[in-house]
């Protein structure tokens, strides 16, 4: 049962990941692309523990937590280049 | 199998189809609102509790199957407090856009808000 | 004396026990050398970043918080079902996207920045911006036909409690 679970929600993520992909092409502007940027973070997140579940181990657990703060960073920085036009000052 | 085990089993299944529904409506959303402004609310907070939950089962899982552990927690902890703080600075790039903000609504006391204050 | 002994060894003794926590949570392990390495982690982290943490924050409720943190998981948990039927079965144009201006009674910072967070986790809201001398919040609703109904019910579900936690 829970392997087909599996299966949907990984379907389902990778769907996400496609429709955040495409908001991210079209934009229109840099505020919903770094949105989207953010938003595909949080999905590969998600990828990446359902990945772990799936051949059950712990290994993966690093990298999730290691793209979880790096998507944050990533994110704010943009957004404070965006605003600012520079990132440390 | 024990009547505990299925009932696990079947938690963590739910789990796992609810946390792919909440992220997906979140993409989806990203995708079908028209507004910049509009569209921050759909993935912010569908994302987290989606993520949310996926942690909550790879950790009911990992109970069920024997070698207990927490660490999860950690991934969701700092989603929940990092998921604010981007959703105000990509905020603060739409209100950046329209500069001068006449579309908003002025605070109570004085004239501008912060993001205007030192242009 | 053992008093400034102790504010020296221990400027932040929250953040030290945030410490000891999470550094068991990421080797995941109870084990003694672990909370004993996360514990000199605890005292010799505060002490090297001392400089930028001057005043600690008062709690003055700490039973408060507890209760406060769990209405507001709740209250994630009603939100995000809300925003998906928004989004799933609400035409653009039916949803009346609004801008609603919070006036605020609470002036720590602490509170106020508690205040955006759960603003921005909870129902349809994200709060944007700060007016400049920090006295008002600005917060978008992704559907509110009525401004004043959101910022009375921010004002007295979450405002009102932080406000008896800080102050």
């Amino acid at each position: 049962m829970i392997d087909t679970a599996l299966f949907i929600a990984i379907g389902a993520l990778g769907l996400a990941q496609i429709l955040a992909m495409i908001r991210l092409v079209i934009g229109p502007h840099t505020g919903d692309r770094i949105l989207a940027l953010d938003t595909m973070v949080i999905n590969a997140i998600g990828l990446i523990i359902l990945l772990g579940l799936y051949l059950g181990t712990q290994i993966y657990f690093e990298s999730a937590l290691i793209f979880a703060m790096l998507g944050f960073v990533s994110t704010v920085a943009l957004a404070r280049f965006v605003l600012r036009g520079d990132i440390i000052e | 199998m024990t009547g505990g085990m299925m009932l696990l089993e079947i938690l963590v299944a739910a789990l796992l189809i609810i946390g792919a529904a909440f992220t997906l409506i979140g993409s989806y959303g990203l995708l079908k609102l028209d507004q910049p402004m509009k569209r921050l609310h759909a993935p912010t907070k569908a994302s987290t509790l989606g993520v949310g939950s996926l942690l909550l089962a790879s950790m009911i899982h990992a109970f069920a199957s024997g070698d207990a552990s927490l660490h999860e927690l950690l991934v969701m902890a700092f989603l929940f407090v990092t998921a604010p703080i981007s959703g105000n600075f990509i905020a603060k790039v739409h209100l950046h856009r329209q500069r001068g903000g006449k579309e908003l609504p002025p605070p109570p006391e004085e004239k501008t808000w912060a993001t205007y204050a030192e242009q | 004396m053992s008093m400034r002994l102790t504010r020296k060894l221990l400027p932040h003794p929250l953040l030290s026990a945030l410490l000891v926590l999470v550094w068991c949570l990421l080797i995941n392990d109870l084990s003694l050398g672990t909370v004993v390495f996360g514990a000199l982690l605890g005292i010799v982290i505060p002490m090297a970043t001392r400089a930028f943490w001057p005043d600690r924050p008062k709690i003055g409720r700490p039973a408060r918080l507890v209760s406060y943190l769990l209405m507001v998981i709740w209250d994630i948990m009603v939100a995000n079902v809300q925003v998906a039927m928004i989004v799933l079965f609400k035409r653009n144009e039916d949803m009346a996207p609004n801008w609603v201006v919070i006036p605020l009674e609470i002036r720590t910072p602490e509170a106020i920045a508690m205040l955006a967070g759960t603003i921005t986790l909870t129902p349809g809201t994200v709060s944007a911006d700060l007016s400049a001398d920090g006295h008002a919040l600005l917060v978008h609703a992704l559907d509110a036909p009525d401004p004043e109904a959101v910022r009375d019910d921010i004002k007295t579900r979450y405002e009102r409690r932080l406000k008896e936690i800080f102050e």
